[in-house]
């Protein structure tokens, strides 16, 4: 039974993230300042909460609960909440709430949904450069994930100017610049991030299977999704590649992660397959 | 029953040349209100001056002078403390009496019927010109009331309708373009190319929203050095536009040229010097002085006169669909007052107060006579009696005052005071 507390949480949490999700769509037809508080409120809740869950299912298993897609799935809901808080407090771009909440509940849904596979852990998925790896890659990856919501926003808002017919997101959506910039701190945030995440990842394969690259799917395509991010980067400092391009760009890498965190294991197989099944 | 009287004159009914002639000062405005104070045949009143507009709203008393709603009086006022003849501005204002004012006041502040409909500024000034009468003290119930009920119906408007919402004037849409494009305009430098009018009000829009710079390239050099003296800017050789493009972000337009000032490839050559920094074209000039190929560069807009004519057109007749709603508030309003003020006559005062002693003294009265049984027919026909004696002694002399209406005494403060010594108004809607 204890088993299941943890459980009632995330359902708590998922509650709470629909609410806000529900708060958020209201905000961007009314806009109205309240509601866009309460779903704030919502999300912070939700998190704390989560949180609460994951700390619970961490402490049941003997590590972090990344076994099973479900897991990873809520793992990546809780990083995600918790980025997301962090560029609102930070910018309140209040508008970007709609992108993230949105995003955070499907994660939340279908990792409650999904069947509960019974894997037993695997006791070499530990160790200080094990959970510096899936903390910093998951934290990376929401922070990109917020970059492509920004630049969506960038996207909506640059061709109801571009194409003179200022529409439904002129009034709701703050300036290009901003939006870019937003974007931007984000790109930069997440792919530091990324980079170290992937760096303990090398370190922590050396120590568990002997060396640092093994041609796995799945780091073939990070690195590949991690290339993306930095040529956008060396291309915005050097060439001055910014507003469309950069918002482009950053919603195909978030693609190509998307691909990378979900895709792979499914159609390709390789050794990180366990996380994601 | 009192009268409610507007005089005013408006960007409506009067020309600038007039306006600026009528327009009051601060000092001015507490002169006539000290007029008004001095004025016995006025109670209550207060004036209201801006650029636009100049009204005396005021509430006459039931003297017995021949000029009983003193228009005449305020006319001759104005007329001598602008040393204006009052047939050069007797033809330019209006007079609203009663239903009619109380509604303008409200269209007034909620900024329904200023020049730029849905401006927000109009209420701050007709609340700062209540407090300033309210200071002087010529404001009374009525006003008072008034007043407190235009503040509202001015927020329910801007609250509940989008009318302050959309830009519908050229410049202005031109502006709000510059703020979804830009994060901060005061970061940012402008260019203007030409010195035409229409060019320059442009800028004085962008200046009262305080840009980083202004540069000002024009044909010929002794203009443009001219026109950057004026807003404090640098000039720049006609020859100079095109790198002089590296350093700024906003580009107005409006020389009497023929052919394109700044073409495609002018603009392309440009972009990479300056980063893909974003640039904003605003290009007022018939015909056209930006190629409109620019456009298709990114990070570069390009709004030609039509373009910002057709964002106006959309926000007006979008405003228009609002206005029928703001004036649908400004309605109901209108009638929550008129029942106030209809309420606050003599007879329906005297009338709620003994309706109100009825019912208790009845309820009373039964509630004990329910728990005496005993007591016979005519017992409690008696008891019942004298209640209904005690309480029409009690309020005879309260109601012989209200009926006794002095020619020195402020009816209108009596009843208020009346009505909530007994509590008698109904709750009023609260917007």
């Amino acid at each position: 039974m204890s088993m299941n507390i943890p459980f009632i949480l995330l359902q708590c949490a998922t509650f709470f993230y629909l609410i806000s999700t529900a708060g958020y769509f209201c905000y961007l037809f009314y806009q109205k300042d309240r509601i866009q508080q309460t779903a704030l409120g919502a999300v912070g809740i939700g998190a704390v909460v989560h949180l609460f869950a994951i700390v619970l299912q961490s402490a049941a298993l003997g590590g972090l609960p990344i076994y099973t897609l479900g897991q990873s799935l809520s793992m990546a809901g809780l990083s995600l909440a918790a980025m997301f808080l962090y560029v609102q407090y930070r910018f309140h771009l209040k508008i970007l709430g709609v992108y993230a909440t949105a995003m955070i509940t499907v994660l939340m849904l279908a990792s409650i949904f999904l069947p509960e596979a019974t894997q037993a852990p695997d006791k070499i998925y530990k160790g200080i450069f094990f959970f510096g790896h899936i903390i910093l890659i998951f934290t990376g990856e929401s922070m990109l994930a917020l970059a492509c919501g920004a630049g969506i926003l960038y996207l909506l808002q640059e061709q109801g100017i571009k194409g003179k017919s200022p529409g439904f997101f002129f009034k709701r959506l703050p300036s290009l610049d901003f939006l870019d910039a937003v974007s931007y701190t984000c790109i930069t945030t997440g792919f530091a991030l990324l980079t170290f995440g992937l760096v303990t990842g090398f370190i922590y394969a050396r120590s568990v299977w002997g060396s640092f690259w093994r041609w796995d799917v799945k780091e073939v395509f990070s690195l590949g999704a991690w290339l993306v991010y930095a040529v956008l980067l060396h291309l915005r400092l050097y060439s001055g590649w910014r507003g469309r391009n950069s918002a482009i760009m950053s919603v195909i890498g978030f693609i190509i992660l998307i691909f990378t965190f979900l895709g792979v294991n499914s159609f390709l197989g390789g050794h990180h397959q366990g996380f994601t099944q | 029953m009192p009268k409610i009287i507007l005089i005013g004159a408006s960007h409506k009914t009067a020309p600038v040349e007039l306006r600026e002639k009528l327009a009051f000062s601060q000092e001015e405005i507490e002169t006539a209100l000290e007029f008004i104070k001095q004025d016995s045949g006025i109670k209550e009143g207060l004036v209201f001056s801006t650029c636009n507009r100049l009204e005396f709203l005021y509430i006459p008393g039931n003297g017995v002078l021949e000029d009983k709603d003193r228009i005449d009086a305020v006319m001759q006022f104005i007329s001598k403390l602008k040393k204006l003849p009052v047939s050069e501005f007797k033809s330019s204002l209006y007079i609203h009496r009663d239903d009619d004012a109380v509604r303008h006041l409200f269209c007034v502040a909620a900024s329904l019927d200023s020049m730029v409909v849905g401006e927000p500024q109009i209420l701050g000034q007709v609340k700062k010109a209540y407090k300033t009468a309210a200071r002087v003290g010529v404001t009374g119930v009525l006003l008072n009331r008034l007043m407190h009920k235009s503040f509202s119906v001015a927020k329910r408007v801007r609250k509940q309708t989008g009318i302050g919402d959309n830009a519908v004037s050229i410049s202005y849409a031109a502006i709000e373009l510059a703020h979804k494009i830009f994060a901060d305009l005061a970061t940012k430098s402008v260019m203007l190319i030409g010195a035409g009018e229409m060019a320059e009000l442009a800028v004085e829009h962008l200046m009262t929203h305080q840009v980083k710079d202004i540069v000002v390239v024009n044909r010929t050099f002794k203009n443009a050095l001219e026109l950057a003296r004026k807003f404090n800017g640098q000039a720049v050789q006609y020859e100079e536009r095109e790198s002089a493009l590296a350093d700024v972000d906003i580009i107005i337009s409006s020389t009497g040229a023929t052919d394109y000032v700044l073409t495609r490839d002018q603009v392309k050559g440009i972009m990479k010097k300056r980063q893909n920094n974003t640039l904003f074209f605003i290009d007022i000039a018939v015909p056209r002085d930006i190629d409109p190929r620019i456009n298709k560069i990114s990070n570069a807009y390009v709004y030609d006169i039509d373009d910002l004519r057709n964002i106006v057109e959309t926000n007006m007749s979008r405003r228009e669909q609002e206005t029928v709603r703001a004036q649908r508030f400004v309605e109901e309003a209108l009638l929550a007052f008129r029942r106030w003020l209809d309420e606050l006559a003599v007879v329906p005062t005297i009338k709620a107060i003994n309706r109100k002693m009825t019912d208790i003294v009845n309820l009373e009265c039964e509630k004990t006579l329910a728990g005496l049984p005993h007591l016979s027919k005519d017992d409690t026909e008696s008891i019942r009696r004298m209640t209904r004696a005690i309480a029409s002694r009690a309020i005879h002399d309260p109601i012989l005052f209200l009926r006794n209406t002095g020619d020195h005494r402020d009816d209108s403060f009596y009843l208020n005071v009346a009505r909530q010594l007994f509590n008698l108004d109904i709750p009023d809607h609260n917007y």
